[in-house]
């Protein structure tokens, strides 16, 4: 039996008869699902509430990975101050780009605000090619994770470990701030009826600014997280947005859980697919994205649109 | 003293114009009406004076100050409060969270409105706190769109068709809310079809129709031209 798999794929009949490849197999899905997750959370946050497509998130998550590499390699700052770096820098690109080209938009057709992000894409990207030029970076992995972590089973690297948590954290984070604060319960409102919360008394702008610019960190944290492993160099932002769209339409657009989730089973089926069928890699992730929109177009943790077919 | 004065207002939506200049006045601590059929610019009246919907023309005093063309969270933090005709609560809220994010200081030396009085004055809310608010029936929802208005602590509140789709009883029910609302010195603008409403509760009545305000005078007035309620509300 085992050698008939072995013959049709040699990956499935490792995993089938190696419970170490198996667990690893599964530490990376969760591991990267976890570092999308982040970016991911991002899109889609930024989705529920302004309604925009916002395509330049895959390369604010880019401008993240080089900020990234210039902190931490050019000017030798430590890892984590890097990564804070990264996002803070994209949070005022965010806040630049919110103030002067988004806020046009917000009643503008979509395709409108499809070309507006499309232009940003063209345009940020030209602007990392003067700025960083067109190698390939690499970035170290923090000192203290860059070995690996005895979990019984086997040895995982640390780094990798690390993002498996850290994807949790955010989500509860991000939960709480929507939940519990004051803030949060605004923001959610906005979602809802923005005409409504402006006339309570609430200033929807800077609620717009805020989770633009919230959201554009988590990808330019993203990117950061990232660059250890993705090293940053052109175009790193186009299959990265590509992924994201996947995981925000699996989940949900708008739904926390939904990046979540959906972050999880794309991290599952593009680390397993690709193990069990190595030259057909791509697929798996579009399946998944095929049987959703059939079942549930919406999205699994999505809502139906209210007056939609 | 007067509280609000709206001069010569014309608002349009895109390109078809709905108020051609209206005037009216209302004085502190008074509930003054618009009445007239579906239609007739009552609800961009108070779209106007909110700031949902800029006039083109005209101005609008309140206490003193010009708010026309203000964006609307200034001119509701200036003391208006709104309360639409179609409720808008947050479906996705809890009853406790559509209440929570209208919180507003009061003015110094006021009593404000916090949870425990508008659960006072709206007992059916208390049992329901964490309900959402999607899921509420009619009448909860008229009474949660207003309490969540007072959380503002307004001096003027806009009220569009608070009766409108309500039972009898509940119509009963929220008339006595508004009565003890005027009681405590809140100032009311009230939109309404429901005649016997509008003349219980206001002290004085603008009748609109096609934008424009047609007939003004006391509720005693109203009562006794009959002419009058025959040539503009009935239909």
């Amino acid at each position: 039996m085992i050698d008939l798999i072995r013959d049709l794929s040699p990956g499935l009949a490792t995993l089938l008869t190696n419970p170490q490849f198996a667990f690893i197999q599964l530490m990376n899905s969760i591991s990267q699902g976890m570092n999308l997750f982040i970016i991911a959370a991002g899109l889609s946050l930024i989705f529920g509430v302004l309604k925009v497509i916002n395509f330049a998130h895959g390369v604010f998550y880019m401008f993240g990975a080089y900020v990234m590499y210039s902190v931490s390699q050019e000017f030798g700052a430590p890892f984590w101050l890097g990564a804070l770096a990264a996002a803070g820098a994209l949070g005022l690109i965010a806040l630049l780009i919110e103030r002067t080209l988004f806020r046009q938009i917000y009643e503008a057709e979509h395709l409108m605000q499809l070309l507006l992000t499309f232009a940003i894409v063209l345009i940020m990207g030209d602007v990392a090619k003067i700025i960083w030029g067109t190698d390939q970076y690499s970035v170290s992995y923090p000192a203290s994770m860059s070995g690996a972590t005895d979990l019984g089973v086997t040895f995982y690297p640390t780094y990798r470990l690390m993002l498996c948590l850290i994807g949790p954290v955010i989500l509860i984070l991000l939960y709480w701030f929507a939940e519990r604060t004051r803030w949060g319960r605004m923001t959610r409102a906005a979602t809802q009826d923005r005409e409504m919360l402006a006339a309570l008394g609430v200033n929807v702008p800077v609620i717009y600014t805020s989770v633009f610019v919230i959201g554009s960190m988590l990808a330019g944290f993203g990117g950061a997280l990232a660059s250890p492993f993705s090293s940053p160099v052109p175009g790193m932002d186009a299959t990265l947005i590509v992924d994201c769209f996947v995981i925000v339409i699996v989940g949900g657009l708008g739904s926390l859980w939904g990046s979540f989730v959906g972050a999880l089973l794309y991290g599952l089926v593009f680390n397993f697919g690709s193990v069990i069928f190595p030259n057909a890699q791509d697929i798996f992730a579009f399946m998944l994205l095929l049987i959703v929109l059939l079942i549930r177009p919406w999205g699994l943790f999505g809502k139906p649109e209210a007056g939609g077919h | 003293m007067t509280q609000l004065e709206v001069k010569d207002i014309h608002t349009s939506y895109g390109l078809s114009q709905v108020l051609f200049g209206i005037s009216l006045d209302v004085n502190e601590g008074e509930i003054v009406s618009l009445v007239g059929r579906n239609g007739v610019g009552k609800t961009t009246t108070m779209r106007s004076i909110i700031g949902l919907t800029r006039p083109s023309k005209g101005s609008i005093m309140f206490e003193g100050q010009e708010i026309a063309g203000l964006p609307a969270h200034k001119i509701s933090r200036l003391g208006i409060g709104f309360v639409p005709e179609e409720r808008r609560i947050f479906p996705d809220l809890t009853v406790w969270e559509n209440l929570d994010i209208a919180r507003r200081p009061a003015a110094a030396g006021t009593v404000g409105w916090d949870e425990e009085r508008v659960f006072a004055l709206f007992p059916d809310l208390k049992e329901i706190p964490t309900r959402l608010g999607g899921v509420l029936s009619g009448g909860q929802q008229q009474m949660l769109t207003i309490a969540r208005s007072l959380m503002g602590n307004p001096r003027l509140l806009l009220l569009d068709e608070p009766s409108e789709g309500l039972a009898p009883k509940v119509v009963e029910n929220v008339r006595d809310q508004v009565k003890l609302l005027k009681e405590s010195g809140l100032t009311i603008i009230l939109a309404e079809q429901n005649l016997s409403f509008i003349l219980h509760l206001s002290d004085r009545v603008h009748i609109l129709e096609k934008g424009e305000v047609k007939w003004s005078g006391t509720a005693d007035d109203l009562k006794s031209d009959k002419s009058i309620i025959e040539r503009y509300l009935t239909v």
